[in-house]
């Protein structure tokens, strides 16, 4: 049985101005001790869907069955004990922690509120967990401001983890980070996976950091996925024109090659194209793109791509 | 890609051509002792992390620091063999969006949101030069088109709103290089960019670069937006260069542990590498650690570090080949020898 199963599952908003389809019937299964890869650019949906598993957002239509129960409509108080399992971790470490709680009050409340252990089991937790993501003792009575975005960062996966939960969604956990910090924290994040079991859903703009950290990506675009497949096999033979653009656009060290960049901009998801919602830039796009939207097929192996020319 | 037009004979007075700079807020020194040339027509990417000092450089080039910072006397920022800093008030307006563009990472927060971009392309052509509104308005379009905002006529009465991030970025690149600069700034052009619109705005200016004969100071924290755009790099950690060459001998075999560091910590796209073969390299610590130490900034982060890296400030070893490197530790024979015969 999957730890996490969606079924096609649907976000909009309603704005002034019309209908916002932020994400539109996404489907995914989601194995215990498995990292799923969510990548896309501006508008894919890949924030939404991070949101609307934890139910941040309400779903428009679908089902999220966690561990085999369906927590679309759960009440809150029973959402709670979902929350307790599935914790998130936000990519700005800046905004998402108070800075008048020091380090020990962030850590403390999450057991207070789902009512866990007495006064010296909480701080018994609260030093440990401090202590597994690499900060010192010292750390806990200190503000969020007298640390560094990397070490802040930790403070937030600390927080996290310390209810021990069985899926942490991470939404673009490394991208505010410099570049030599962000090799510390996947190594956290991947040793925490490891110690603690957990299944992670990775949402990033960085294909390369995909890559190295996922064991299976969803490809988005415009509130669809395009295209999934087992990462390595992405990787070997990208089937969809947008995941092929998209790794064609990303600047390497490795590689003084030089693709020729997709033309267009990214269409708002407002106003979603006809048909394939990536025809306008897509080089192999024919007539019938324009008029059917492809449904996302089998194609063996644990590969799908929504692409009539796949 | 192309090289530079101007190149291989390097011209006697480089373009622009900084020595020492040393800039200071108070007892503070964030950029202690840079020097590089641009040369004309070349790709010239300054790279490195926050805190690197990078981004200061480039502003005490364009002359708009903040009225805090002091350029400390000795040190140089010549554009055509003269002194910008000894430039009039006057003079460095006409310098600034005349002979040198700029484009900066937040397109949103550098255009006017009450003004068509019309409007803000043909105001910085008339500032600089006797064009009549009407034909101000003309050159603007032309301009709109040259940076291949579709449909330039219509879209030339649109304000920023209407536009996506990567349209008003071409806006700005639009107003950098209405004027015919001989060098355009880039300070981080492309990081609140989409990775496809990124790669489009990268090979527009580069595009322009060849056709308007001028050369590009690319301000990046991305290696690989430098691998494949730039012709000369100059890495930069806690306000010193520690080392310059071309990407690819530089990329290929870096000789500064810190530039090894960052190219073994970066997960590669072409490498298949996977978290289950292990943990990828790490450089400990952070760069905030180094406030108000002596010796080598990066001597406590890295792994080749010994008792004289704590005490001086290593020199920048002139290598073959342009190379420069401020760290005896990874440099070999090879090199050295080659260096000594030149």
């Amino acid at each position: 049985m999957s730890l996490l199963s969606i079924a096609d599952l649907s976000t909009h908003f309603r704005l002034p101005n019309g209908a916002l389809r932020a994400l539109d019937g996404v489907s995914l299964d989601l194995q215990a001790e498995e990292t799923l890869g969510i990548v896309g650019e501006s508008g894919c949906g890949k924030s939404t869907l991070g949101k609307t598993i934890l139910r941040l957002v309400q779903p428009t239509s679908g089902s999220i069955r966690f561990a085999g129960e369906d927590v679309t409509t759960v009440p809150t108080r029973k959402l709670a004990q979902f929350r307790r399992r599935a914790q998130m971790v936000f990519q700005d470490p800046f905004a998402s922690l108070n800075p008048r709680h020091t380090i020990r009050k962030i850590l403390t409340d999450p057991l207070v509120v789902h009512g866990i252990g007495d006064k010296p089991e909480r701080a018994r937790r609260v030093e440990d967990i401090v202590q597994r993501v690499g900060l010192d003792a010292g750390a806990l009575d200190r503000y969020p401001h007298e640390f560094s975005g990397g070490q802040r960062q930790r403070v937030g996966i600390a927080r996290a983890l310390i209810l021990e939960p069985d899926l942490v969604i991470c939404d673009e956990p490394v991208s505010a980070l410099d570049l030599s910090i962000q090799a510390q924290t996947l190594n956290l994040l991947s040793r925490m996976k490891a110690d603690l079991n957990l299944s992670y859903i990775f949402i990033s703009h960085d294909l390369s950091v995909v890559r190295y950290f996922t064991d299976r990506v969803l490809v988005m675009y415009l509130g669809r996925v395009v295209e999934s497949a087992p990462t390595r096999a992405l990787w070997s033979a990208p089937r969809h024109p947008y995941t092929r653009a998209l790794m064609d656009a990303v600047p390497d060290p490795a590689r003084r090659r030089h693709a020729a960049p997709i033309k267009g901009d990214l269409p708002s998801p407002q106003d979603v194209p006809t048909g394939c919602r990536f025809h306008p830039r897509c080089p192999l796009a024919t007539e019938i793109c324009t008029r059917v939207e492809p449904t996302l097929d089998r194609l063996g192996d644990g590969h799908s791509a929504a692409c009539h020319h796949a | 890609m192309n090289g530079p037009i101007v190149q291989p004979r390097v011209p006697a007075v480089p373009l622009l051509a900084v020595e020492d700079l040393r800039i200071g807020f108070g007892a503070h020194q964030p950029v202690s002792g840079v020097g590089f040339d641009v040369r004309e027509g070349e790709t010239l990417a300054i790279v490195g992390e926050s805190g690197s000092g990078k981004s200061l450089t480039a502003l005490s080039i364009m002359g708009l620091l903040p009225s805090s910072a002091r350029i400390a006397p000795g040190s140089s920022i010549r554009f055509e063999g003269r002194e910008i800093s000894a430039l009039s008030v006057k003079d460095a307006r006409a310098l600034r969006g005349g002979s040198i563009g700029m484009i900066f990472q937040e397109p949103m927060t550098c255009l006017n949101p009450v003004m068509t971009i019309g409007d803000q392309v043909a105001e910085a052509l008339r500032q600089h030069q006797p064009l009549t509104r009407k034909a101000a308005k003309a050159r603007a379009v032309e301009l709109l088109d040259l940076v291949r905002i579709p449909d330039p006529h219509r879209r030339v009465a649109d304000y920023p709103h209407q536009l996506s991030g990567g349209m008003r970025q071409r806006v700005m690149i639009a107003i950098a290089v209405a004027c015919g600069p001989r060098l355009l700034i880039a300070d981080e052009p492309t990081t609140a960019l989409d990775v496809t619109i990124q790669a489009q705005v990268l090979d527009l200016i580069d595009r322009l670069r060849r056709e308007l004969s001028m050369a590009v100071l690319l301000i990046t924290h991305d290696l690989g937006v430098v691998a494949q755009w730039a012709d000369r790099v100059v890495v930069m950690y806690a306000g010193r260069k520690v080392e310059q060459g071309e990407p690819d001998p530089l990329f290929a075999r870096p000789l500064h542990p810190y530039t090894q560091g960052l190219l073994t910590a970066s997960p590669r796209l072409d490498d298949n590498f996977h978290y289950s073969d292990g943990p990828l390299n790490e450089i400990p610590g952070s760069i905030s650690s180094v406030a108000g130490q002596v010796g080598c900034a990066f001597a406590p982060r890295c792994a080749h570090a010994c008792t004289a890296c704590r005490e001086t400030i290593p020199v920048l070893h002139h290598l073959t080949d342009g190379r420069q490197v401020a760290c005896p530790v990874l440099i070999t024979e090879e090199h050295r020898v080659a260096a000594f015969h030149r």
